[in-house]
């Protein structure tokens, strides 16, 4: 991508950012739902949070990051947004960047938040900054996901909806709740094929000294960037193919 | 028609540079068994205004979008300042200005801003990005609404911004599809006057509409299109003269019922007829031809004539004469249609 394109894209970003992420999905299925859980956490078990601080930052990023693509993209397409795009010299990698990017942000601010909120609180490690590349790849995927969900989907309600049979699971099987050691060993084929178990598994490592941990530091970030990887390659393609829907 | 299209510059000018502004050759269009666009080909010269005359689902926003690199065409090509739309996206969409049926900026954005973020996607330098939106906003006096958010403004305003912009990275050629739907009288004629400046500032124009007065007042030449296909393509006068040797009347008369029009529309001497509300204009061969057939059809019926007067062809019997399409059925054609694309 060229370096005007890429400039583009950032304009797309900002032009989103200002636009939407006060938008009432966003704030209910980004914001509130992950506070939802997190208070729900303190108040079972206040002596326990500490642990819980992975899953929860994970769990935060794959909302928000998810969730703001269900609102740039169907909701942008709803309005005639996307035409108004299309029409720009713009590329299609440099529309798909523009809006990744705006979920990736949002997924990166909110779960950076968390994590240093859990910081101060219950005096988790800032292991040098590396937890915000475990929560940066993360959040990258997840938005990726949320491309491919929302280039499928018409309008922003179905495809709250259908996140949410990929978000659901992952919040049960990637060692939100649980770690993934402690499943039945089926559900944890499962689990090593869901990009979130690596976020928080890296988390695990990162803030808890490895507590709960099922794998290498190095292969969950390597593993992320593989889904990251992925998901870019399937979106860009499914976005190619789907470019006259959009309007 | 392609190549009638290249003769005529070549015969004009002696050059094969790019003198054309727009130029489709054989350009398809479907939509599974559907073909939305049929075999469409026409040249637009630079500083023309041209207009794409049709009924609603005729294919006029699929051709617009054919020829500003939004959808793929099934089959023909498209040059815009002699880019190929399909190979040479970017650059032919650097050129272009659209105005989508829809007012499509962001309700959440102010109008300057709004203005700006097309000023940042066009690759303006970032010096410009302001300087250039408050031209905008002077130029269509909308200066005092350069801080309220779009979705506050009115349609109109809302219209208006739409064009500017479609002018913010000052293209050469200016695409609006339906410019004044949806718009009330006094703004939909203000839109149309400020559309005839853009024409005078040596912009390419092409515009679609349903409204064959707005096509003959902005036009300098007009593409009449039905069911995806170009049937005549001439500048007014030149569509008007076809219905040379024909006399029009036009007669009103009270609630005429349909078993009247019926026996109107068959009678050999009527060519053709256009209904709005109790005025009926007739296509007839001779004044005195349509005359007998009248008080005959209208003395059968026990109907009344209020008034009759006969009329030089219109655009508008030119077109119904080409296109068999009821005039009215245009004027009063289902609105919640929208575009043509399905």
């Amino acid at each position: 991508m060229s370096l005007q394109q890429l400039g583009r894209a950032w304009h797309i970003t900002a032009k989103d950012i200002r636009t939407y992420y006060l938008k009432p999905p966003l704030i209910s299925w980004g914001m509130l739902l992950p506070a939802v859980f997190i208070l729900a956490f303190y108040l079972r078990a206040p002596g326990d949070i500490r642990s819980a601080a992975p899953g929860l930052i994970g769990l935060t990023v794959l909302f928000g990051a998810t969730s703001v693509e269900a609102v740039v993209i169907s909701f942008e397409k709803r309005i005639g947004g996307m035409e108004r795009l299309l029409m720009a010299p713009v590329s299609v990698p440099a529309l798909l960047a523009g809006k990744v990017a705006s979920g990736m942000l949002f997924g990166v601010a909110t779960g950076a938040l968390v994590w240093l909120g859990s910081t101060l609180a219950w005096s988790l490690p800032l292991a040098a900054g590396l937890p915000l590349v475990a929560i940066a790849l993360g959040s990258a995927t997840f938005a990726l996901l949320g491309v491919l969900i929302s280039l499928v989907m018409r309008e922003v309600f179905d495809a709250m909806t259908l996140s949410n049979l990929f978000r659901f699971p992952m919040m049960f099987l990637s060692g939100v709740f649980v770690p993934v050691a402690a499943l039945p060993s089926a559900l944890q084929v499962v689990a090593a094929l869901l990009p979130l178990t690596y976020t928080v598994d890296a988390l695990r490592h990162l803030l808890l000294g490895g507590a709960g941990a099922s794998y290498p530091l190095w292969t969950d970030l390597l593993a992320s960037l593989a889904f990251a990887a992925a998901l870019y390659v399937a979106a860009l393609e499914l976005m190619r193919r789907r470019l006259e829907d959009l309007l | 028609m392609c190549w009638e299209g290249r003769n005529a510059v070549l015969s004009s000018q002696g050059t094969t540079a790019p003198a054309l502004a727009i130029e489709a050759c054989a350009l398809t269009r479907c939509y599974g068994a559907l073909v939305a666009v049929d075999h469409l080909s026409l040249a637009v010269g630079r500083g023309e205004a041209f207009a794409f005359l049709g009924p609603n689902g005729a294919g006029k926003t699929t051709t617009i979008r054919m020829l500003t690199g939004l959808i793929r065409p099934s089959g023909g090509t498209a040059l815009i300042d002699g880019l190929d739309i399909a190979r040479d996206a970017m650059a032919a969409k650097a050129r272009v200005g659209v105005v989508p049926q829809r007012s499509n900026l962001y309700g959440e954005l102010s109008a300057r801003d709004n203005l700006v973020f097309v000023a940042q996607l066009y690759g303006l330098p970032s010096r410009r990005w302001r300087a250039r939106a408050d031209e905008l906003l002077d130029q269509f006096g909308l200066s005092e609404k350069a801080g309220v958010p779009f979705s506050t403004l009115s349609g109109g305003m809302k219209r208006r911004l739409t064009i500017a912009a479609a002018l913010v990275h000052e293209p050469s050629i200016l695409f609006l599809d339906e410019p004044t739907t949806g718009l009330d009288v006094l703004s939909a004629r203000n839109l149309r006057a400020l559309v005839g400046d853009l024409k005078g500032r040596g912009i390419t124009i092409f515009l679609t509409t349903h409204l064959i007065t707005e096509a003959e007042q902005l036009a300098s030449r007009v593409g009449i299109i039905v069911k995806g296909r170009l049937i005549a393509v001439d500048t007014p006068a030149g569509l008007r003269a076809r219905t040379h040797g024909e006399d029009v009347l036009e007669v009103t008369i009270p609630e005429p019922a349909e078993a009247l029009l019926a026996a109107l529309r068959g009678a050999a001497t009527v060519r053709a007829l256009s209904r709005a509300g109790d005025t009926l204009r007739l296509t007839v061969s001779t004044v005195d031809a349509g005359l007998r057939t009248l008080t005959e059809v209208t003395q059968r019926y026990g109907a009344c004539i209020a008034n009759v007067r006969t009329v030089a062809p219109s655009l508008e019997d030119a077109f119904v004469r080409l296109t068999q399409v009821d005039a009215e059925a245009m004027r009063n054609g289902p609105r919640s249609q929208g575009g043509d694309a399905p």
